[in-house]
């Protein structure tokens, strides 16, 4: 079966004063239809820039993608014209985003966002159009439909927002949803809420969901396939049992390590990653996460490691990764 | 309201075998109004953003303050800090009613408490280089006069946090969030402080950057004794570090235990629902975990449901629960608990 989403060595670069930053530096993954991955990483790890590189939302300058394929059904996203281009974004691929404050328009009403997006892509009257996103936004939850429609963005709390912008984006029957820390500025119960929804919805309407976060347990709870990122590289790839019990980069061990757990006995200590994360700017020749890495050998400051087969279709960008076979994420 | 008008004899949630009383709050209140008209300001209604909260902290202990977004918190935070005058109840810091004293008289106390807040970035002051960032209010108490004995303890302090003393040159613009966040526990731990609210102190790092934080703040208090008021949103890690715990719901404390207790056998239906909520990282775990959906959402402070706060949510809710507000009851040693449905 073909990929519904191939992203081949995407690389990505932003100019700034103190030189060429790599943001990406040749990510490759795919995503097959229905599928739930999940890009996981930390801030300033390239996985937003990642996300909008896909449908070329990086303002240049000062950013630019510099390299690489995206193959959305066949078709390179990177080399298609705007129109084309435009009729790909928000039909085929919908984003939702973190803050759904920010990415409502607060001068339109609900209803007018939802229509007017349905009006632009799809071939509908505008009365079809009202009676979809009313359905739409009672299929997401959202009590009273109707009154809601006619209402603006600041009437509602933030978790009808995010509730309307996951209804914005299932508007145009996508057959890919890229959700950006969709519930990193909910509260916790309304999270479960929200990913609850996007999983159902999406499983029911067989739509892709990249997830992509820096919470470990929403990618335990939701993904089927796991990236981990690191200055804007995959350094970690696997499904989520693969990630989670048999990790094999020091990175995605590093980070298991660090989060407390509450399934777990209380009073040990937490393992945090020492150091910083690298300064974009100045990676040298070496692995990037050398610096923090309780591993690092000779070889990890000469050369980057590539992603490798490490068995069972799990990948790790490590030159050690044969020592780390048996060191689990979870603390013994 | 004058706290002295509450009755004394009601039992206050506190540690089973009590150490030193450090703080205790009693029916502590803060109403905001909320007004309308132009001209002619009129109260319309009443924000209950702190409604009634009883408890202590002994001396030594961390308490953990969990609750969502809206729940008064972080207000609850301000009240202890004097930041906001509360409208009713009392705060007795070391034996002295916080809510009776003038602004000068609570500057002499000022320094045993401090605060953590969340966002570093934003609680810096952007001119200000670290070491007058942390030196200033050891020059405006009278700490420190001395200027060079000043800098020696701002860099030791840096080191504490685990710094390099070259910070104390730099601009808040210069460091990343990780230690920016250790410039904010430096500044706290200038005035010898014995209690330290943290106010979602480590809720905007990054995973790796977060538990360093974390174990610097349980080094800390071992190292100087502190007692802390832990106010987060992430459960996981208000388990790890306090003792015990207290879960707010719109204004009120719905339940209170011991750390072990309130994680292994949480009574109130919130509790139950927030800790499922949480994800756990591990795919295994979660596949076999029940997630008992909450549904709705937290209802407007400024118009709480009747009776329980959380009956409109509540899937215990029984007619009574709209009619009457549970009292804190503790239903087990040290286990309080505001639900008539649980026993």
């Amino acid at each position: 079966m073909t990929a519904l989403l191939e992203v081949d060595q995407l690389h990505t670069v932003f100019r700034t004063s103190t030189g060429v930053v790599k943001a990406v530096d040749g990510i490759s993954y795919t995503v097959a239809r229905g599928e739930t991955l999940a890009i996981v990483g930390e801030s300033g790890c390239g996985k937003s820039v990642g996300a909008l590189s896909l449908l070329r939302l990086i303002p240049d300058p000062p950013g630019r993608i510099v390299a690489g394929r995206v193959l959305f059904r066949g078709r390179d996203l990177l080399s298609l014209d705007e129109e084309s281009l435009r009729r790909v974004r928000g039909r085929e691929i919908a984003m939702v985003f973190q803050e759904p404050m920010t990415s409502l328009n607060p001068v339109l009403s609900i209803g007018m966002q939802l229509t007017e997006t349905m009006l632009v892509h799809l071939e509908l009257s505008r009365a079809e159009a009202e009676r979809r996103a009313v359905a739409l936004l009672g299929q997401v939850g959202i009590g009273e439909p109707e009154r809601r429609f006619k209402q603006f963005p600041h009437h509602l709390s933030g978790g009808m927002r995010q509730r309307v912008m996951i209804a914005l984006a299932l508007s145009c029957g996508p057959k890919l949803i890229v959700a950006y820390e969709p519930t990193t500025a909910l509260d916790v119960t309304i999270q479960a809420q929200i990913l609850e929804l996007m999983k159902g919805l999406t499983a029911e309407l067989g739509v892709a969901l990249i997830i992509i976060t820096h919470n470990l347990g929403v990618v335990a709870r939701y993904a089927d396939r796991v990236h981990v990122m690191y200055a804007g590289r995959f350094v970690e790839s696997g499904n989520a049992e693969q990630i989670y019990h048999r990790p094999r980069h020091p990175y995605t061990i590093g980070l298991l390590a660090s989060v407390p757990r509450m399934d777990q006995p209380r009073g040990h200590r937490l393992i945090p990653i020492e150091g910083q994360p690298p300064d974009l700017a100045r990676l040298d020749a070496g692995c990037a996460y050398r610096p923090r890495c309780g591993y690092a050998e000779t070889r990890c400051a000469l050369e980057v490691p590539a992603l490798a087969e490490v068995g069972d279709g799990q990948r790790s960008a490590c030159w050690r990764h044969t020592a780390l076979a048996g060191v689990t994420g979870a603390r013994p | 309201m004058s706290g002295r008008a509450v009755a004394h004899d009601m039992p206050v949630p506190g540690l089973v075998d009590k150490g030193e009383t450090l703080l205790e709050l009693r029916h502590l209140r803060m109403h905001f109004p909320v007004t309308e008209g132009v001209f002619k300001r009129r109260e319309v209604a009443r924000v209950k953003a702190v409604d009634d909260v009883s408890f202590t902290i002994a001396r030594g202990e961390t308490l953990g303050l969990v609750g969502e977004s809206g729940c008064g918190k972080t207000t609850l935070g301000r009240c202890i800090l004097q930041l906001e005058r509360p409208t009713g109840g009392e705060i007795i810091y070391a034996g002295v009613h916080l809510e009776e004293l003038s602004s000068a008289e609570f500057r002499h106390l000022r320094p045993r408490i401090q605060v953590i807040f969340q966002d570093p970035y934003s609680s810096l002051n952007p001119r200000m280089k670290i070491g007058r960032v942390i030196g200033e209010p050891m020059m405006v108490h009278g700490i420190e006069p001395n200027a060079g004995r000043r800098r020696a303890r701002v860099a030791e302090l840096l080191s504490v946090c685990g710094l390099s003393p070259k910070f104390a040159e730099r601009y808040p613009h210069e460091m990343s969030g990780g230690q920016r966040q250790r410039v904010g526990i430096a500044r706290a731990l200038a005035l010898n402080p014995e209690f330290i609210i943290c106010d979602e102190a480590v809720s905007a790092l990054d995973v790796s950057i977060q538990a360093q934080v974390i174990n610097l703040l349980e080094d800390l208090r071992g190292e100087f004794d502190l007692t802390y008021l832990f106010i987060a949103h992430d459960l996981s890690v208000v388990r790890h570090l306090s003792n015990r715990v207290a879960v707010m719901y719109l204004g009120k404390i719905v339940e209170l235990a011991g750390v072990d207790e309130i994680f292994s056998d949480p009574l109130h239906p919130y509790t139950r629902a927030l800790l499922e909520a949480v994800p756990i990282p591990d795919p295994t775990v979660e596949a076999s975990r029940p997630h008992g959906l909450l549904a709705g959402e937290t209802p407007s402070p400024m118009n709480p449901p009747s009776g329980c706060a959380f009956h409109p949510r509540c899937p215990m809710a029984v007619s009574n629960c709209t009619r009457t507000t549970p009292e804190l009851r503790e239903l087990r040693p040290g286990h309080w608990v505001s639900c008539g449905e649980v026993s």
